[in-house]
C-alpha cells in the first residue's frame, strides 16, 4: 500500500490516502482483515463465519427485491407470491433462493454452533461473542418465523396460529398478549401487516448484532481447533491471503451445493400445504414447522404432563424458551480450563451423543406423538423418544457439562499451535511432559 | 505483515498470476452476472406487458367527439376531428410552429386523431375533451398546470411545453377498432 | 375464548365438507389408511426432465372440456398458453371463447365481453359460497398448484382420477360421497369425472381415462410451476460455473498454503 501512496494525489492510491486520512476505512480493513493474525490451525469448519456473512447478505438483497413486489395483505398475499413466481422477471429465482435461504442459513448456523460447542469457543475471554451469537440465533429464528407467515398459506397461517397462541400460556396476560400481537381476534390482516414490517428490518438488527459478533471476535481474537492460544507470530498467519483463500473456496462449494438445490430441488425442504391458500376455517391435518424449528417443537410437546401448578401447556411453553436461553449461561456451566474435544476425551463422546439428541429430536417434531416409532411395536410412541430427547437436552447441558468441567481427566494439551503442525512427534512428547495448560 | 507470509508460495511468477487473474476474472464475471436476475425483476413483468396494448372500438364516437381510453396506465385522448379542424390543422404553416410536424405526419386516417393526453412539460393531463372544457386558443387541448395550448392535431402552439403531444404506435385492425401499442 | 370457537367451528365444518377438500395431508386422521399413489414415469422429472407440450394441450383440452365445469385455474392467464405452442391468433380464439365481467361502463354498469389473452382463466363460480352451493357442500378446490401443494404431486393427481371404484364392503360412503382409496379419507365428494372417451383427442391419442389422468397431471404439473424448464436450463449453467469457479479456488488456496504445509 505504501508504494502507491507515494504517487501523486490523482492516483488510485492517492484517493485512498486521501479517504483514509479522513476516514480510516482502509487501515481497518487492511488490519481486521489483511495482517489481521490468524491461529494457522483452522480447518474447514471455520469456514462457516463467512458463510453465513454471505448467506445474511444473500438473504438481505433477495428479500428486498421480493419486497418490491410483495403485498402484506391477506386477500392478496398468496396471489402476489404466486405473481413473482410466474411473471416477474426471474422472480421464481429471487423466491427460491430467499426461501431454500433460509434452509441454508440455519444449516450454517446449526454447524457454526455445535463447531463453538465442540472446540470450547464460548469459553474465556468469548463469552460475550458467545452471547452475541445466540442473539443472533433468537433473532434469526423471529425473521424465519414471520417470514414464513407471509406468503400465507395454509402452513403460514395455521404455524402462526399455533406459535402466538403459544403466549397465552404466559399466567394473567397470556391473552392480553396474544390480542396485542394479532392486533386482533385471530391472525388476519393486521397481523400480516406487522410481521412483512418486522420481517423486513429484523435482518438489520441482525447485522447490527453481526458486527458486535465480528468487533467482539476481533478483539478476543478466533478460537482454533486445538483450543489454546497463539503465542507469537509463529503460530498465527495474516487473514489474507490464507484465510481469504480458504474461505473463498469453502464459500464457492457452498454456493454450488445450494445452487443445486435451489435450480433442482427447490421445495424439497418445504411443506407442500403451504402452496394451499390460507383458510382459516379448516386446519391442516399435522400443522409441521419448518424443519429448523423442529428440534423446539419436539421440546415443546414433550411435555404433556401438569407439574404442580404448572399445567403442560406452560410448561411446554417454559422448557422450550428454556432450551434456547440455557445456551446463553453455557460458558458459566463448562468449568474446564480445556477448551478443545481434542483434549477432552469424555466430552467428546457426550457431544456426539448430544449432537444425536438434537438430530432425535427433530426426527420426533416431525412426527405426531401417538405414532409409533416402529410398526408394530405398541408401546414406543414418538412422544416417549420426546420425553427422553427433551430429558437428555437439559441433563447434558445442566449436570453432564458441569461435572465433566469438574472431573473430566483431560489429555496434556501441545505447548503452541506451531509446535504440532510443524513439529511432529518431537513436539508432541515435549507436549506431554509439561503441565495442563489453564485457559 | 508477518515475515514468513510475504511470500505465499514458491510457484514460478506467471502461473500464479495466472491463476490469480482467471479466479478475479470468475468471480468477477459471476458477481456481474449473479447482478442480472435482481435487475431485470424491476423490469415491467410478464403481466404488465400482457396489458401493454389496448384495442379500441371506435364505432361509437360521433364526429367532433372524443374520447379516453386508458393505455399503460396513461390516458390516451382520441377524437374524430371535423372536416374544419382536420383542414386547419393540415393547413397551419411549419412557421407558426414552436415544434414543427405536419398533420399528415401524426394520424393515419385524417379524421382520427391518437395522442397520448400527458402534456409535453411536466406531465398534468390536458384539458379539452368534453365540449365544456376550455381548449384553449387553437381549438385543441389547453393544460391548466402551466397554460401550454395544443391545437387541433395536438401540437403545442403556446406556453411552456416543448413538443407537440406524443402520438403512440397504433393501427387499424379494421375501420372500426385500432390497436394502440 | 374466541379462537376456541373459531376452532370447534372450524373442526364442524371441516367435518361436514372438508373430506371433499383437498387436504395434500400427507398422513390422514381415522382408522382408514389411504393408499399411497403409486410413481409414475414421467418426462419432466430429474434435472434433465421437460415438459411433455403434447400432453400438456391434451391436459389442457381435458381440463377445458371436464374439470373446469367446477374448477378453477385461478394463476393462470390466457397469454400462459403461448408457452404451450399455441400462436398468439390461438390464444385469442381461446380466450374469446369465455366472457368475462368487466366495468363500470361511463353509466356505470357493468358488462359482459369475450375474455382477452391478458385475462386470467375464467372463474366456473362466481366465489366459494356459490361454489358449494353447486356441489353439494364441497368446494372444488383450485387447480393451479395442486401439483405442488401434495406430497406426491402429479403421482397423486394420476392415483385419484384413476382410483375411483366401488367401496369395499367394510366401507360406508357418507350422502354424495364416492369410494377413491388414495383421497385423504378415501371418501371424496366428487364423482368419478373421466369416462373413456370423455373427450376426443385430435392428435389421435385413445381417450381412455388413463390417458386422459395422465394428460391432466403434466397440465397441472405445468401449471403449478411453469419456470421448471427455465430453472433447469439456467441451473445447469449455474452449477457448472460455480464448480470451475471452486477448481479455480481450490487451485489459489493450495498455491497460497504451500509455503505453510
Amino acid at each position: 500500500m505504501s508504494s502507491h501512496t507515494q504517487h501523486s494525489g490523482y492516483s488510485v492510491g492517492g484517493l485512498v490516502k486521501w479517504i483514509d486520512s479522513r476516514l480510516p476505512v482502509f487501515t481497518y480493513l487492511q488490519k481486521e482483515y489483511g495482517e489481521f493474525p490468524a491461529p494457522r490451525n483452522f480447518n474447514y469448519w471455520w469456514n462457516f463465519g463467512a458463510i453465513l456473512s454471505f448467506m445474511l447478505v444473500l438473504m438481505i438483497f433477495t428479500g428486498i427485491f421480493l419486497a418490491m413486489q410483495y403485498t402484506p395483505h391477506v386477500s392478496m398475499a398468496f396471489d402476489s407470491v404466486e405473481r413473482i413466481m410466474r411473471d416477474v422477471n426471474y422472480g421464481w429465482m429471487l423466491r427460491y433462493m430467499h426461501s431454500n435461504g433460509a434452509t441454508f442459513f440455519f444449516i450454517a448456523v446449526y454447524i457454526h454452533l455445535f463447531r463453538g460447542l465442540y472446540y470450547g469457543s464460548y469459553k474465556n475471554p468469548r463469552e460475550l461473542l458467545w452471547i452475541f451469537g445466540v442473539v443472533i440465533l433468537v433473532l434469526m429464528m423471529a425473521s424465519a418465523f414471520t417470514g414464513y407467515v407471509l406468503p400465507w398459506g395454509q402452513m403460514s397461517f395455521w404455524g402462526a396460529t399455533v406459535i402466538t397462541n403459544l403466549f397465552s400460556a404466559i399466567p394473567l396476560v397470556g391473552d392480553w398478549i396474544v390480542t396485542w400481537l394479532w392486533g386482533g381476534f385471530a391472525i388476519d390482516n393486521p397481523t400480516l401487516n406487522r410481521f412483512f414490517s418486522l420481517h423486513f428490518v429484523l435482518p438489520f438488527v441482525i447485522f447490527a448484532v453481526v458486527a458486535l459478533h465480528v468487533v467482539a471476535l476481533h478483539v478476543t481474537g478466533s478460537n482454533n481447533p486445538l483450543g489454546i492460544d497463539p503465542k507469537g507470530p509463529q503460530d498465527t498467519l495474516p487473514f489474507h491471503p490464507y484465510y481469504t483463500a480458504k474461505d473463498s473456496f469453502g464459500l464457492a462449494v457452498w454456493i454450488t451445493l445450494f445452487a443445486a438445490v435451489v435450480f433442482f430441488a427447490p421445495n424439497f425442504f418445504g411443506e407442500p400445504e403451504n402452496y394451499l391458500r390460507a383458510n382459516p376455517l379448516q386446519t391442516p391435518a399435522e400443522i409441521v414447522p419448518e424443519w429448523y424449528f423442529l428440534p423446539y417443537f419436539a421440546i415443546l410437546r414433550s411435555i404433556d404432563f401438569d407439574l404442580w401448578f404448572i399445567d403442560a401447556k406452560l410448561g411446554g411453553v417454559i422448557v422450550m424458551t428454556g432450551s434456547i436461553l440455557v445456551l446463553f449461561v453455557v460458558p458459566w456451566l463448562d468449568r474446564s480450563p480445556v477448551r478443545s474435544a481434542r483434549f477432552r476425551p469424555v466430552y467428546k463422546w457426550f457431544f456426539w451423543i448430544f449432537l444425536l439428541d438434537c438430530v432425535l429430536l427433530g426426527f420426533v417434531g416431525g412426527h405426531r406423538p401417538d405414532d409409533l416409532v416402529f410398526e408394530g411395536v405398541k408401546q414406543l410412541e414418538f412422544i416417549d423418544l420426546g420425553h427422553v430427547g427433551t430429558a437428555w437436552y437439559f441433563i447434558h447441558f445442566l449436570v453432564i457439562i458441569p461435572v465433566l468441567g469438574m472431573i473430566e481427566k483431560t489429555k496434556p494439551l501441545p505447548t503452541s499451535i506451531a509446535e504440532p503442525v510443524l513439529g511432529g512427534g518431537q513436539a508432541a512428547a515435549g507436549a506431554a511432559a509439561k503441565p495442563m495448560e489453564k485457559a | 505483515m508477518t515475515d514468513h507470509a510475504s511470500e505465499p508460495g514458491g510457484q514460478p511468477e506467471s502461473r500464479r498470476d495466472f491463476l490469480y487473474l482467471s479466479v478475479g476474472l470468475f468471480s468477477g464475471v459471476g458477481t456481474v452476472l449473479a447482478m442480472w436476475p435482481f435487475i431485470h425483476s424491476m423490469n415491467p413483468s410478464a403481466d404488465v406487458l400482457a396489458l401493454s396494448t389496448t384495442e379500441v372500438d371506435l364505432s361509437p364516437i360521433e364526429v367532433g367527439q372524443a374520447i379516453t381510453v386508458i393505455w399503460q396506465q396513461k390516458p390516451v385522448f382520441i377524437r374524430r376531428r371535423t372536416a374544419e379542424e382536420i383542414q386547419t390543422a393540415e393547413q397551419t404553416p411549419d412557421a407558426d410552429l414552436p415544434d414543427p410536424q405536419s398533420d399528415a405526419d401524426r394520424v393515419i386516417k385524417p379524421e382520427w386523431l391518437v395522442v397520448v393526453g400527458v402534456c409535453t412539460h411536466l406531465g398534468c393531463i390536458p384539458l379539452g375533451q368534453r365540449s365544456t372544457e376550455p381548449r384553449g386558443d387553437w381549438n385543441g387541448w389547453f393544460c391548466p398546470c402551466h397554460g401550454s395550448h395544443y391545437d387541433t392535431s395536438g401540437r403545442i402552439r403556446k406556453g411552456p411545453a416543448p413538443e407537440n403531444l406524443f402520438v403512440p404506435k397504433y393501427e387499424f385492425l379494421d375501420d372500426n377498432t385500432i390497436k394502440i401499442g | 375464548m374466541d379462537i376456541g370457537k373459531r376452532l370447534s367451528r372450524a373442526a364442524a365444518i371441516a367435518v361436514v365438507t372438508g373430506l371433499a377438500l383437498l387436504g395434500g395431508t400427507t398422513t390422514d386422521v381415522g382408522a382408514s389408511e389411504t393408499e399411497h399413489p403409486e410413481a409414475q414415469d414421467w418426462k419432466f422429472t430429474g434435472p434433465f426432465g421437460k415438459f411433455d407440450i403434447a400432453a400438456i394441450q391434451r391436459g389442457l383440452q381435458v381440463y377445458l372440456e371436464v374439470c373446469s365445469a367446477c374448477h378453477s385455474l385461478n394463476q393462470i392467464a390466457y397469454r400462459n398458453l403461448l408457452d404451450l405452442g399455441f400462436n398468439a391468433d390461438e390464444v385469442k380464439a381461446i380466450a374469446a371463447e369465455y366472457e368475462v365481467t368487466d366495468g363500470p361502463d361511463d353509466n356505470g354498469d357493468m358488462f359482459e365481453r369475450p375474455a382477452r389473452p391478458s385475462d386470467k382463466f375464467v372463474l366456473p363460480f362466481a366465489n366459494e359460497k356459490a361454489a358449494r352451493a353447486s356441489n353439494n357442500g364441497a368446494f372444488p378446490t383450485d387447480l393451479s398448484l395442486l401439483a405442488k401443494a401434495h406430497p406426491a404431486g402429479p403421482d397423486y393427481i394420476f392415483a385419484v382420477l384413476t382410483g375411483f371404484d366401488d367401496p369395499p364392503d367394510d366401507v360406508e360412503l357418507g350422502d354424495g360421497m364416492n369410494y377413491n382409496p388414495y383421497f385423504s379419507g378415501k371418501q371424496i365428494a366428487m364423482a368419478q369425472p373421466l369416462f373413456e372417451g370423455s373427450v376426443e383427442y385430435s392428435d389421435g391419442t385413445k381417450a381412455t381415462v388413463e390417458n386422459m389422468a395422465r394428460d391432466v397431471a403434466n397440465f397441472l404439473h405445468w401449471t403449478a410451476e411453469p419456470e421448471m424448464e427455465d430453472r433447469k436450463r439456467i441451473g445447469w449453467k449455474v452449477v457448472l460455473f460455480l464448480l470451475v469457479l471452486s477448481a479455480l479456488l481450490y487451485a489459489t488456496k493450495r498455491k497460497v498454503w504451500s509455503s505453510v504445509h
